[in-house]
């Protein structure tokens, strides 16, 4: 059964990243493509949750970390560049 | 494993997931950026928190321990995921991004952009 449920997730995961990537492609303004991005990391990370929950081990959390931290670090500063047209002042 | 666990975690997985495809899905169909940027911010965090438990949930019952690994990147996404909304609204109201028609109180976006303060 759980193996089941694991499938199921992962194939709404991997749906929700296409969407994602189309409306990466699409998004007629910057914020758009912007706010794709964001949502895609915090799709990779329910991904590499899921593969984790599957194989049955914790190795997988130090990766889920990082990119959560490292994408709202890198989703800062594309709005902070976009907005002032400048990183560091 | 027993049979009440996995259940309780199969279902709960479903669910995330569930919540996770629907801010998705909002993000790719709604009209214009202010109504899109509701979508991944709520639903896709609620889906995440969701999983997340989950895993926290199964990791315990697995290692016998207590383990709260993944309750540390649920609060993270928690505290990141307004601030992530607040900075792309801001930056889209100086950028004039098109506003949807039917949008009440359109003309305060005037206000809140020539405002300096954060």
């Amino acid at each position: 059964m759980l193996s089941i449920a694991i499938l199921i997730a992962t194939t709404l995961v991997c749906i929700s990243l296409v969407l994602n990537l189309w409306r990466l492609f699409k998004g007629p303004s910057r914020p758009d493509r912007i706010l794709a991005l964001d949502t895609m990391y915090i799709n990779s990370i329910a991904l590499i949750i899921l593969f984790g929950i599957s194989s049955a081990t914790a190795l997988y959390f130090e990766a889920a970390l990082l990119i959560a931290m490292l994408g709202f670090v890198s989703t800062a500063a594309m709005c902070k560049y976009i907005l002032r047209g400048d990183l560091i002042e | 494993m027993g049979f009440w666990i996995e259940l309780l975690v199969s279902i709960s997985l479903v669910i995330g997931a569930v919540f996770v495809f629907i801010g998705s899905l909002g993000l790719a169909k709604l009209p214009d950026f202010y109504t899109r940027l509701h979508a991944p911010t709520k639903a896709t965090t609620l889906g995440m928190s969701c999983l997340l438990i989950t895993s926290a949930v199964l990791a315990t019952y697995q290692q016998g321990y207590l383990s709260l690994h993944e309750l540390l990147i649920t609060l993270f996404l928690l505290i990141t995921a307004p601030v992530t909304a607040h900075m792309l609204a801001k930056t889209a109201m100086h950028h004039d991004v098109e506003i949807m028609n039917g949008t009440s109180y359109k003309e305060l976006s005037v206000r809140a952009k020539e405002r300096t303060t954060p």
